[in-house]
């Protein structure tokens, strides 16, 4: 019997299994997709905002700014990249330079430090690269970015390391309750548990449903964005915001912690939880509005596209609460959700203790973890003291990314473990780079496969059908 | 310090070694990063190399196999499984492999010769879901020729060049349903003898001035929507269609790969994607010298073979100190119809050959040459394509009273 079980292994999934790890608890964390951060956490802006957005009082303004200080810190202990990078949200007008004040007024009361409106030279000396007709910017020094779904795979193994368990290809199809909990059933299994939270995304409206509480729903918006080479990230220093207006808040350009150039997202209420199609119409929009806003962006540097689903709850806030005892639930976590996931994650612990439970702190507990890249980080030295132990470090597999076999077979073996092409490709941007996998996958198939113990042609992309060769050729035995 | 250092094994490193070699140089390091040399003519198992340069058709492993035997009898280094990682602009290369770990090599002449990669899905924003069963043509080659798997079994193929065309067959002898090629140009990139061999020999249909506007399916590919464009390039929606597959193969272009010689700050041409050279394919940096796919994209490797050897011998003649003092060098233009050429510029002396491509199709056409207002040479073709590299001889005549050239295409 659990103690905990989490549902949904996303970034707030995750991060409340990591803070709750450092306590005498039994923890599970079931998921319904063959790896972790494969919801609204694998595709987002990966901003760590400052917290001017969300209207005073509200738990988004509360979680935001808080969780925007706590970034760092938590980056720093699961060696995760964070870069505080600033951001701006720029004004073409007068009428923009107005909502422009009033987004620094309200980031005043929300408590975001160092706001400042910015304009001619000093603008331009932050941004080269703006567009000139660009007039006025809110500038926020404390705005960040970070890699979601690193941040989550890392949350997670650090949570296992501390104890927790994982159920992959679980997915939660009825929930009831017992004399001491709940059992959280799934087509496979079934795991007894004392407390629930619910961190199913876009799901949790469904999942409160099951325990009998339909008291909020969530839709999708969907978000569309195209990445560009890592030559380009250096055109812009900051994230650069457009001023919201009646149109909505438009798109950003932003530098990823890993150097390439994100643009994005656009902005689409959908009625479909799985559809994650991009669109021409959304090509458009966003490489009309970024060519807007900063001069020069190289739209033919383009290495993908791809889109995210927003978890929009009917409240228009976080909905963060116990309904029942011994069940809380976590959801409509949408932006600034991922920014918010650290302070989330610390306010459930108090949430839990006032549903009676005990906490008591692990003598044992380890808040670190290795740092993901840390072999692409060492000097010339340190990899050459490392290759001498291994030398599959020696061997480049992604030659874009400059990713060796070394790295890769330690992240098919590090918690939480990778399954699939696209799990080793989060892990260790191997496939990430300007040719996507097209030398390197063959022979990561290959590595998987002997890894897994599984033929080569069952290796799939991202788990379930999605396999990568389909049979032997004619010429094989 | 090393006296010449080739990175990149392939036909291109390999030719350049020899002829280097035989110019005098002993002193000569080739670099790979795969496991064997050969470079992509490991995987490309089909015939018809080695027809201008042995009179014979090879498989491309036939044809790496007698650069290899060469490089061996001749007794020149090499170090595989190693790739490099960064050029300096002094010249020092720094590279890792398992055995030597990461180390650093000065050198006094550099070969670049690492060949291209394919342009991959991303490049092109297709709408829709990304399941698996995207490969660019290369990647299917690895694939079915060297490891033994078949991707997918009803396929379709977007783009009409080489690669395309030639897995378009080989997919279809190892028993897929290859379903059609779609082109979103009037006319193939491929060369005219592939059409031919590769598709309508096996009756698979090349739908030209056609796209595919969407994929479809969740895990797998289920299905691709293509459409015809118009004049512009646009999809036009009414010829939207629905066509099943669990396989899109993308054969969409290919890219010098010059990563690194941006790091050595070797200046690029924004329409080869290669290097700038002159007629001994040296490029911006002296004693930094590139030739095959790295420097431009060509079609046929007898010419990779042919363009290393001028790379090889002139790197030769660099460290020996050979170089004729300082001359300037006559410039090439082209008119935009003839996109680019290589080399871009040229000394006096010798007769050169020059490599060009056109930007369209065309029929009944004059290459001519200017020098100034001067026609100075005249080629007439009766049909050109962006597909199939052409060449002029630049005589040596020619050369000597010209200061700068321009190369045209106009009608007959
Ligand atoms: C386009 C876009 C841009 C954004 N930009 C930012 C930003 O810049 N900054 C920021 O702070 N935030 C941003 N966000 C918000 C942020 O991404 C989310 O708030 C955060 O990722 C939510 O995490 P989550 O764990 O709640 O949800 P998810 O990551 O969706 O995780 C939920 C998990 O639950 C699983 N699940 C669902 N149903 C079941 C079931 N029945 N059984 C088992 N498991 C189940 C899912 O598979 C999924 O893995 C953005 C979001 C989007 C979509
Ligand atoms: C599918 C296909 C079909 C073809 N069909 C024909 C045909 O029918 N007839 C014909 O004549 N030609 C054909 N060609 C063209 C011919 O194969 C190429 O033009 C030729 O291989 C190019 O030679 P290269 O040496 O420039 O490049 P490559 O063969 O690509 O070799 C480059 C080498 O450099 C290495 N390298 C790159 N970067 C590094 C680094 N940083 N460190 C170390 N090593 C590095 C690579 O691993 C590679 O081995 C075909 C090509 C393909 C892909």
């Amino acid at each position: 019997m659990y103690d905990i079980t989490v549902i949904g292994a996303g970034v707030i999934g995750g991060m409340i299994a990591r803070e709750l790890a450092k306590y005498e608890l039994k923890i599970c964390i079931v998921e319904r997709e063959g790896d972790v951060a494969m919801g609204a956490t694998r595709a987002n802006s990966a901003i760590v905002h400052a917290g001017f957005d969300a209207a005073e009082g509200s738990l988004k303004a509360r979680f935001n700014v808080r969780g925007s200080e706590m970034m760092e810190k938590v980056a720093e202990e699961l060696g995760v990249k964070y870069k505080r990078n600033g951001s701006l949200v720029i004004g073409f007008c007068e009428e923009d330079l107005k909502t422009l004040k009033a987004l620094e007024e309200r980031g005043n009361k929300n408590g975001v430090r160092g706001l400042r409106i910015v304009s001619g030279e000093e603008l331009f000396k932050i941004e080269p690269n703006l567009s000139k007709n660009v007039r006025y910017a809110l500038y926020a020094p404390t705005g960040a970015i970070v890699c979601p779904y690193e941040l989550t795979v890392a949350a997670i193994g650090n949570a296992m390391d501390n104890g927790a368990d994982l159920k992959l290809d679980f997915e939660v199809t009825d929930i009831r309750k017992t004399d001491d909990g709940y059992d959280v059933i799934s087509s496979g299994e079934t795991v007894r548990t004392r407390y629930v939270i619910n961190a199913a995304g876009l799901y949790s409206d469904r999942i409160a449903a099951m325990t009998g509480d339909s008291s909020f729903s969530v839709h999708p918006r969907r978000g569309e964005y195209i990445l560009l080479d890592k030559e380009c990230g250096s055109l812009v220093n900051t994230t650069v915001f457009r001023t919201p207006s009646k149109m909505g808040k438009g798109i950003l350009i932003s530098p990823t912690v890993d150097g390439n150039l994100l643009l994005g997202p656009t902005s689409e209420d959908m009625t479909d939880k799985e559809d994650r199609k991009t669109t021409a119409k959304g090509f458009e929009k966003v490489i009309k509005e970024a060519a807007e806003d900063v001069d020069g962006i190289p739209f033919n540097k383009v290495i993908t596209s791809f889109c995210g689903l927003r978890a929009v709850g009917s409240t228009g806030d976080f909905i963060i609460n116990s309904p029942f005892a011994n069940f809380i639930n976590v959801a409509g976590i949408e932006s600034p959700g991922l920014t918010s996931a650290p302070a989330i994650a610390e306010y459930i612990v108090g949430l839990l203790e006032k549903n009676g439970a005990k906490l008591s702190r692990k003598k044992e507990h380890n808040p670190i973890r290795r740092p993901m890249h840390y072999f692409r980080e060492a000097s010339f030295e340190e990899k050459n003291e490392i290759i001498k132990r291994d030398k599959a470090f020696g061997r480049i597999v992604c030659r874009c990314e400059e990713v060796t076999e070394g790295e890769i077979l330690e992240a098919i073996r590090t918690n939480p473990r990778p399954r699939d092409l696209d799990g080793v490709k989060r892990r260790t941007r191997a496939q990430m780079g300007r040719c996507q996998g097209g030398f390197c996958s063959p022979y990561i198939v290959e590595l998987l496969a002997r890894e897994m113990n599984i033929p080569y042609e069952e290796v799939t992309k991202f788990g379930g059908n999605s396999r990568v060769n389909l049979a032997r050729t004619k010429g094989e035995a | 310090m090393t006296e010449l250092v080739i990175i990149g094994g392939g036909p291109a490193g390999m030719s350049a070694a020899i002829a280097a070699y035989e110019a005098g140089i002993r002193d000569v390091l080739i670099i790979e990063r795969d496991e064997a040399l050969g470079g992509i003519l490991q995987q490309c198992i089909h015939n018809g190399f080695g027809l201008h340069k042995f009179g014979e058709e090879l498989t491309g492993p036939e044809y790496a196999w007698r650069y290899e035997k060469r490089v061996r009898e001749l007794g020149i280094a090499f170090k595989l499984g190693t790739m490099v990682l960064d050029i300096s602009k002094d010249k020092v290369i720094t590279a890792t492999n398992p055995e030597d770990g990461m180390f650093r090599i000065e050198a006094r002449a550099i070969i670049l010769a690492m060949g291209c990669r394919e342009r991959s899905k991303g490049a092109l924003n297709i709408a829709g879901t990304r399941p698996a069963g995207i490969y660019s043509a290369g990647t299917a080659q690895k694939y079915v020729n060297m490891k033994g798997y078949l991707p997918g079994k009803e396929i379709v193929i977007l783009g009409s060049g080489d690669i395309g065309l030639i897995m378009a067959r080989r997919m279809t002898l190892e028993g897929a349903k290859v379903k059609m090629v779609c082109e979103l140009m009037p006319f193939s990139s491929g060369l005219a003898r592939n059409i031919e061999q590769c598709l309508n020999d096996f009756d698979i249909p090349l739908k030209l001035s056609h796209t595919v506007v969407e994929i479809h399916g969740k895990e797998r590919v289920e299905g691709v929507t293509i459409a015809r464009v118009d004049e512009n390039r646009k999809p036009i929606e009414e010829t939207r269609e629905f066509v099943p597959c669990d396989t899109l193969l993308l054969s969409v272009g290919l890219i010098p790969e010059n990563e690194l010689s941006k790091k050595i700050g070797v200046k690029l041409s924004p329409i080869t994607g290669g290097a700038e050279v002159d007629e001994k394919r040296q490029t911006s940096v002296p004693g930094v010298f590139a030739c095959g796919n790295v420097l431009h994209v060509h079609d046929l490797v007898d010419f990779v073979s042919e363009e290393a050897e001028i790379a090889g011998r002139a790197a030769a003649e660099y460290i020996m100190e050979e170089v004729a003092e300082m001359q300037e060098y006559v410039e090439i233009e082209t008119d935009g119809r003839i996109r680019y050429t290589v080399p871009q510029k040229t000394l006096r002396g010798d007769d050169v050959t020059v490599f060009f491509r056109v930007g369209n199709v065309a029929r009944n056409v004059k290459i001519n040459v200017y020098s100034g207002e001067r026609l100075v040479l005249t080629k007439r073709k009766s049909r050109v394509a962006p597909g199939e590299m052409e060449s002029v001889v630049l005589s040596s005549e020619i050369l000597e009273s010209a200061k700068k050239l321009r190369f045209c295409l106009e009608e007959e």
